[in-house]
């Protein structure tokens, strides 16, 4: 029971970022550069489609689930469970919300697809926390379950039924949507005048407040919510404990077991809220293998993200986004960005110049002139590099961030009551 | 001496049973929620395995999952959580298609040939997570993830027109491998024909433990997973030791198709299996990473898949036999944990209890090998 299985974790002893961490100002300034960049770039190669308004919103329809599923896993790590099941926990949230909501309506389904979600972490919490199973095994033999799970019992209710199948379950009234209204016009004619950055931003804004989903401004909300809960609350407080120290928690009389349990469970609902997202929202229906592996993408955001609310909504929106592109046909759209991504390179070569990392500032500036090449020479990128992009990115943001990333202290550790004496 | 062999025999054999008993028990309960006879469906797929057709699909079946088991349960026996089998193995298997596909020499040539392209195929795609590991820090989980999911990607491209795919119909295909490529199968008459490489499985079951059980490499591994901290206290390099072992994973995972791919299909195309290696996970779990238990859980493995779709003729459904699946694996896990801990708590209440009485503790001392288990 010794050996700590490093899951997500730097080999090294990580170290703790606090020089690093940038202020809201910056993160903004940041943000607000990338825009303009992405601006200037839409100007010169004329591809509209980057920051279109209905670009923005399928972005953000696309990156939900996938924040769910981040939120889901970050509940569960931060009470030190690791939760590779989030993919299992979604898929029952995709047959139940869709099993609820086609015969009592999509509220129903919503709550019923939680519950789903629930007791798939249920499961993972008695496995891990109760039996002290490895976690990953755990999720790993969740994910499994789920599918067969789902498998069986997509045929027993849905066949036979008006528009259902063996894979495919009758339709799902929809959850209604709104349209912010005057505003969503305004937006959207701004952004058609083709302004520098005004436009730009116009069309960010414009896809979230055009047809936007009741439940994506659940989703929305839910991550300042998890935010609030887990770092102001004496509740998040506790369950944080539990992922950092539980034998110090246990110490000071937090019941480290509940605390675990009840993350675990909540984490279920969360990924089990992002499937009935995507078998009542984004498709109006259960499908089989509807979830397409979401659940890892939402883990790797969520690390992506540090273990922070605000960084997995990011990551999760990077994901998204570059969904978007590829799910719009936007061949055009990808190879423009390649030109962003090019001068984003040369300035991260600039900036390691600067500040005398030269060999790596070399490579970037090469790779960098590598990518505006491969944008000067051709004229489309083939969809599948796409689709592959924001993995890639993950990676590349895994490899070169890792040692700076922070984990639960006791992450994926296994504990028992009592341990520390 | 004696007894405790018995017993230790009795710790290792209890864990698949009471796994196994548990499973059956869940799924006949399942069986009879749904309103159906609980017990029909096994007794129907018993019948089905006394079939010799139906015994060459399994044994054919099974060879693909022993194979991508054993690659993961290398991984196991350091602690090394290879979810990437899958893309490891699909990816390997294209790339051996394709160079199957536009290179032509003599079979004792090509066959080799082909092996090696997906060994170092596969062995790539790991060595990729290994070295972000090692040097940068990143959870092989989380990378070999990514790493699926951009193997997927990968073979889409792969399988464009003007890059190296043939379509067939609807069907993406790799193009026809040269004949030398193919290697035959054996015979069986009306039952089929059970594929020449379920040799290469067995052989690379006895590689496996000849490796792990009979050579300092094998011990320095079995030493890094149950104890990272000892094992580099000896002498054994941490770094080094994760980047081959995810070396060898990969390349054992790489050959994982291909004994469809060179006995059966001769090309990679949209029907090639799929989630092979995650189903591997489950059945190196079960086979507790011993190649002889691993060969068991795939046998097992195969007989649910090929002998459930004769259940839709009865008029069960044939997904029962995927729940029990995942069942029997977290049965499988727990019941390991729980037969682990109380075996362990058996011990040290005998090692109290003769402390207790005045004997001398080193008597017993070679009794303590507890074996690893991957669910630590």
């Amino acid at each position: 029971m010794t050996t700590a299985t490093d899951v997500n974790q730097p080999t090294l002893q990580p170290a703790a970022p606090t020089g690093r961490r940038l202020s809201l100002p910056a993160l903004l300034l940041v943000i607000a550069g990338v825009l303009a960049l992405t601006s200037i770039v839409r100007i010169i190669t004329g591809a509209d489609g980057i920051t279109n308004v209905s670009q923005m919103s399928t972005a953000l329809e696309l990156a939900v689930p996938i924040g769910l599923a981040g939120l889901g896993g970050l509940w569960a790590e931060r009470a030190g469970v690791v939760n590779i099941g989030l993919e299992g926990m979604m898929i029952l949230g995709t047959w139940f919300g869709a099993w609820a909501g086609y015969q009592w309506g999509p509220w129903t389904g919503v709550v019923v697809g939680i519950i789903g979600g629930c007791i798939g972490g249920l499961l993972h919490a008695i496995i891990t926390v109760t039996f002290n199973v490895n976690h990953i095994v755990s999720g790993v033999a969740i994910n499994i379950l789920a599918v067969g799970a789902t498998r069986y019992l997509a045929p027993l209710a849905f066949e036979g039924k008006e528009g259902g199948s063996a894979k495919q379950s009758p339709p799902v009234d929809s959850l209604g949507d709104f349209t912010v209204p005057g505003l969503s016009h305004g937006l959207s004619t701004l952004n058609q005048k083709g302004w520098f950055f005004i436009s730009d931003i116009a069309g960010l804004l414009g896809g979230l407040v055009t047809n936007v989903s009741w439940l994506t401004l659940i989703a929305v909300a839910l991550v300042p919510a998890s935010w609030w809960i887990l770092w102001r609350t004496p509740f998040g407080l506790r369950l944080r404990s539990c992922g950092e120290n539980p034998v110090a928690a246990e110490s000071l009389g937090v019941n480290v077991y509940k605390y675990k349990y009840l993350a675990v469970i909540i984490s279920g609902g969360l990924a089990g809220l992002g499937g009935v997202f995507l078998s009542i929202v984004a498709n109006p229906f259960y499908l089989e293998g509807q979830t397409s592996g979401r659940g890892y993408i939402g883990l790797a955001a969520m690390i992506f993200g540090n273990w922070m609310p605000g960084g997995l909504a990011l990551g999760a929106g990077l994901f998204g986004y570059t969904d978007s592109l590829h799910l719009r046909g936007g061949s055009d759209n990808v190879h423009a960005l390649l030109l962003l991504g090019a001068i984003l390179l040369v300035i991260g070569a600039i900036w390691l110049a600067v500040q005398k990392k030269y060999v790596p500032a070399v490579i970037t500036l090469a790779v960098g002139v590598l990518v505006y090449l491969w944008y000067a020479l051709t004229n489309e990128v083939p969809s599948q590099i796409v689709t592959a992009t924001p993995y890639v990115i993950t990676l590349l943001v895994l490899s070169l961030s890792a040692q700076r990333l922070r984990m639960p202290k006791a992450d994926g550790l296994p504990y028992r009551k009592g341990q520390g004496k | 001496m004696k007894k405790f062999d018995k017993e230790r025999l009795l710790l290792a054999v209890a864990g698949p049973v009471i796994a196994l008993v548990v499973a059956v028990a869940l799924t006949s309960v399942v069986l009879l929620a749904s309103g159906k006879s609980p017990f029909e469906p096994y007794s129907i797929m018993f019948e089905q395995a006394t079939f010799s057709d139906i015994q060459v699909l399994i044994i054919n079946q099974a060879s693909l999952y022993y194979i991508a088991a054993l690659a993961v349960a290398i991984g196991f026996r350091m602690n090394l959580f290879n979810i990437g089998v899958d893309g490891q193995y699909q990816l390997a298997a294209m790339m051996a298609a394709v160079v199957g596909a536009h290179v032509a020499l003599p079979a004792v040539l090509q066959v080799p040939l082909l092996m090696l392209t997906a060994i170092l195929t596969g062995a790539f795609w790991a060595g990729i997570a290994g070295v972000l590991k090692v040097t940068r820090g990143v959870s092989e989980v989380v990378a070999t993830i990514m790493l699926n999911a951009i193997a997927t990607s990968v073979i889409a491209y792969l399988w464009l027109p003007d890059v190296f795919g043939v379509k067939a119909g609807n069907n993406n295909t790799t193009g026809e491998m040269k004949k030398s490529g193919w290697v035959p199968g054996f015979n069986m008459g009306d039952a089929g024909e059970i594929y020449g490489l379920v040799i290469l499985a067995v052989v690379l079951g006895i590689g496996y433990w000849v490796v792990l059980n009979r050579t300092r490499f094998g011990f320095d591994l079995r030493a890094s997973g149950a104890s990272e901290s000892a094992a580099a206290a000896s002498g054994v390099n941490p770094k080094r030791m994760v980047l081959t072992a995810m070396l060898l994973s990969g390349g054992l995972a790489g050959l994982a198709g291909l004994p469809i791919l060179m006995g059966d299909s001769h090309t990679y195309s949209l029907n090639f299996p799929t989630g092979i290696g995650f189903l591997g996970i489950g059945i190196a779990l079960l086979g507790r990473n011993s190649p002889v238990g691993i060969g068991f859980a795939a046998l097992l493995w195969a007989w649910l898949d090929k002998a459930s779709p004769e259940l839709d003729f009865h008029g069960y459904d044939k997904e029962i036999a995927v729940i029990m699946q995942g069942l029997i694996v977290i049965a499988v896990v727990v019941s390991y944990e729980g037969v682990r801990e109380w075996g362990l708590r058996r011990q040290q209440r005998r090692v109290g209890a003769e402390l207790a009485a005045g004997h001398v503790l080193g008597a017993s001392s070679d009794n303590n090998t507890e074996k690893e288990v991957a669910g630590r």
